[in-house]
């Protein structure tokens, strides 16, 4: 697959990539940097927005609740875990690609179960998270939550809040299918017959990538 | 493992080794995200440090984490210099964006504080040439 690395070679001159990776790879990473800056523009926007209020809701005071706590002001401690689960996940996805490299099956069908199983996880928090500020009355041109400075609030918020979150959720629903996919594949033999597991790496990537823009989403929404 | 085997003795030195690299990596992220949240408690229970110091810091530490999911995770770091820039000089643009478009925000922040009702404003002259063409 990979030609070796020598100091002198011209990459540029035919016969070979000139990136060392396969084409899907290549288009993997081009894909995920127009992925970037989708989720970019989203978050810059969602930026440009808060610096031009006066004022804006406070997220430890929007963000305070913990399945099965009741009234129990906790702030940060749900998206601590959901932030958790996704590095979590992450960690297996890596795992699964590694064992694909020593060409282990049974280890990529565990590492890969595991990180569906973390993916259906995180799915699970935020829709709960989803569900209880919808009871609270907030929704998509909805915000009951006032701003740190006793005003008013526009619905700006929760406009931003549901259309990002709701962005990264779909890419995370839509990586769980592809790993399901690819799970599928690895137990059928697909992979084992091809004679190497590539697969798993350029789904590593997506899934990588939604971890990754989940650092943002977390310092953006729930932190800053 | 016997010397006999050594082929398969050296897959195994290479994995452990990259198995290391991968939990290492998961330590610094969980580290660098429970100092964040650290951080938020200690400002809300005592207010230190103070509110615009935290967001840089907030920010530091957010690329930091990203800087690994991309370079360890995702593998980056390993890859050659040729697909390393073709995929980091175009997000070098959002170095233009973030400062362009935050600035943006905050002067219609400004210019909304300014005209609000009951702000108090600057009287506004009204041009000379208005009073000639009457």
């Amino acid at each position: 697959m990979d030609t070796a690395v020598t100091a002198k070679k011209k990459w540029w001159s035919g016969g070979y990539s000139p990136f060392n990776v396969s084409y899907g790879k290549l288009m993997m990473w081009y894909f995920l940097m127009s992925d970037a800056f989708t989720f970019g523009a989203l978050l810059i926007s969602y930026g440009t927005i808060r610096f031009m209020s006066t004022s804006w809701p406070d997220p430890n005071e929007v963000f305070r609740s913990f399945p099965g706590m009741g009234e129990a002001h906790m702030p940060l401690v749900f998206v601590s875990l959901m932030t958790f689960i996704l590095i979590m996940s992450s960690v297996t996805m890596v795992l699964a690609v590694h064992a694909g490299h020593m060409r282990d099956r049974k280890a990529v069908v565990k590492w890969m179960a595991w990180t569906i199983v973390g993916g259906i996880a995180f799915l699970s928090c935020q829709a709960w998270e989803w569900t209880h500020l919808f009871h609270e009355g907030a929704w998509w041109g909805r915000n009951p939550f006032s701003n740190i400075n006793g005003t008013v609030a526009s619905t700006n918020f929760t406009n931003f809040f549901f259309t990002i979150t709701g962005f990264h959720g779909l890419h995370v629903t839509s990586g769980v299918v592809l790993n399901i996919v690819i799970l599928a594949n690895v137990l059928k033999g697909t992979y084992e017959e091809r004679g190497h597991y590539e697969m798993i790496e350029k789904v590593g990537l997506y899934w990588h990538f939604v971890d990754l823009v989940w650092v943002f989403v977390f310092t953006c929404f729930y932190l800053l | 493992m016997e010397h006999t085997h050594t082929a398969e003795g050296h897959e195994h030195g290479q994995h452990d080794a990259s198995t290391k690299a991968i939990w290492k990596t998961f330590w610094i992220l969980l580290c660098v995200t429970i100092v964040e949240v650290g951080l938020a408690f200690l400002h809300l229970e005592t207010g230190v440090p103070p509110k615009l110091l935290l967001n840089g810091i907030f920010i530091i530490l957010t690329i930091f984490k990203a800087f690994f999911i991309v370079a360890e995770f995702m593998h980056l770091r390993h890859e050659i210099k040729n697909l390393i820039m073709t995929i980091l000089i175009p997000l070098a643009l959002f170095v233009w964006f973030i400062i362009a478009f935050l600035a943006d925000g905050d002067s219609w922040k400004n210019m909304r504080k300014d005209l609000s009702p009951g702000a108090a404003r600057q009287e506004v002259k009204a041009p000379a040439h208005e009073e000639a063409h009457h």
